[in-house]
């Protein structure tokens, strides 16, 4: 249980997706306007991280890591598959955003007229497959692991649009030089507050 | 079918050559479209990655426009976003083998970042804007054009950051040889860190939009 708090503080701060591996920039740029906007795409973010991971983990546990085929019969031990996972990964990715459409704007229709415009767009955001990515990369032991993995850096994301979105609506009233208006103040903003998360680099979980 | 009639275009017309070079300045991919960020800060602290990651994303761009440009009369518009993204996953599964097998010790640098150029947005904003909509030729310029464009900020970026961070230009200690430790000098470990290119992006953008008054964004 304790190592399952551990893996989320640490994908929460110390391995936050935006400001340590800039992942989803894309998006966080373009949906960081405003609070509210921000907030919802935020929270899509962590909805589809905690399905797609532990799907994606069990998909490499069973599927395409090495010698994962064997439950099959034991003549497939030897069947290293893990090249095909970019694009089991992305396909699994695509699937389970258009089946949480569906699903959502049947059962809630009013979430999903909050999030609705955002979930197509998550098919693509690099937040998602990094966390696919990193999962396989990693080496988590249990499902529970991935997904506690898969929540700490949806929160983490949700917590970098939701800071950048709150400094873009009040900078609107500050002086900003002509040049660095817009999209470069916005950058020089985010390393900023990415070197405030870096203190959070000594704490060993 | 009226297309044998027209006129054939030359090679490199005035169109296509400001196809090539528009990305560079006026609409580059990552400055002005904003697209393609996620995976270009991360693998800047050195020149070789930032090197490699250029040719991967340039050669990937440019084969998945000429693909989908060859097939978007046979693509239905409802799944057109699967077939793009199975295009492009293939392509970088290609080229994630060649890095494995040539540039072994940079892949490991690279580690998930060549995956993501899956869902590098640059693939999929030029995907959508560009290929669906143009011939095979212009599209391939296009994509060599936006590849060009990110490329060259990759490469400024890393090369500060390998600069004042490690003190080498393409791992040659090119401050040790000019001896400035001598008189006091230090590596900046800041600019190793991933913050820092953010940074300095914002910065490459604040000197290009002063120097070119029109792409100052409106308040």
């Amino acid at each position: 249980m304790q190592e399952l708090f551990n893996i989320f503080v640490k994908s929460i701060f110390i391995d936050n997706m935006i400001f340590a591996y800039f992942l989803g920039m894309c998006s966080y740029l373009a949906v960081s306007k405003t609070v509210k906007t921000s907030m919802g795409l935020g929270l899509a973010v962590i909805f589809v991280l905690v399905i797609t991971v532990p799907v994606d983990y069990l998909m490499q546990k069973y599927l395409l890591s090495a010698g994962a085929l064997s439950w099959l019969s034991p003549e497939f031990a030897d069947v290293d598959l893990s090249f095909l996972s970019f694009i089991m990964f992305i396909a699994v990715i695509a699937s389970m955003v258009q089946l949480v459409e569906m699903i959502v704007e049947k059962f809630t229709p009013a979430l999903y007229n909050s999030l609705g415009i955002f979930l197509p767009l998550i098919a693509v955001n690099c937040a998602i497959l990094g966390g696919s990515l990193f999962m396989q990369e990693r080496e988590y032991e249990t499902i529970w692991q991935a997904t506690s993995f898969g929540l700490g850096s949806g929160v983490g994301w949700l917590l970098a649009i939701v800071g950048i979105a709150a400094i873009r609506e009040k900078i609107r009233y500050s002086n900003v030089p002509a040049p660095l208006r817009g999209l470069g103040i916005t950058f020089i903003i985010t390393g900023l507050m990415g070197i405030a998360f870096m203190s959070f680099l000594g704490i060993k979980l | 079918m009226n297309v044998e009639k027209k006129e054939k275009e030359a090679l490199f017309s005035i169109k296509n050559r400001k196809l090539l070079i528009n990305p560079l300045h006026k609409d580059n991919p990552i400055t002005i479209q904003v697209l393609g960020v996620c995976s270009a800060l991360a693998v800047t602290a050195k020149m070789k990655p930032a090197f490699v990651m250029t040719l991967s994303v340039m050669a990937v761009v440019a084969v998945a426009n000429v693909l989908i440009s060859i097939m978007r009369n046979g693509i239905p518009p409802r799944i057109r976003i699967i077939v793009q993204l199975v295009v492009i996953a293939a392509l970088v599964i290609l080229v994630d083998q060649v890095l494995k097998a040539f540039v072994f010790d940079i892949s490991k640098q690279l580690s998930v970042f060549v995956g993501l150029i899956i869902t590098n947005c640059i693939l999929m904003g030029r995907l959508e804007a560009f290929a669906m909509a143009n011939k095979p030729w212009p599209a391939f310029l296009d994509g060599l054009g936006n590849g060009f464009g990110y490329g060259w900020i990759l490469i400024v970026v890393s090369f500060f950051r390998e600069l004042l961070g490690s003190g080498t230009v393409w791992d040659y200690p090119i401050m040790e040889n000019l001896g400035v430790y001598n008189f006091g000098y230090k590596n900046n470990g800041l600019m190793i860190l991933p913050p820092m290119a953010l940074i300095l992006i914002g910065i490459i953008i604040w000197v290009q939009k002063s120097k070119d008054k029109s792409l100052i964004e409106e308040k």
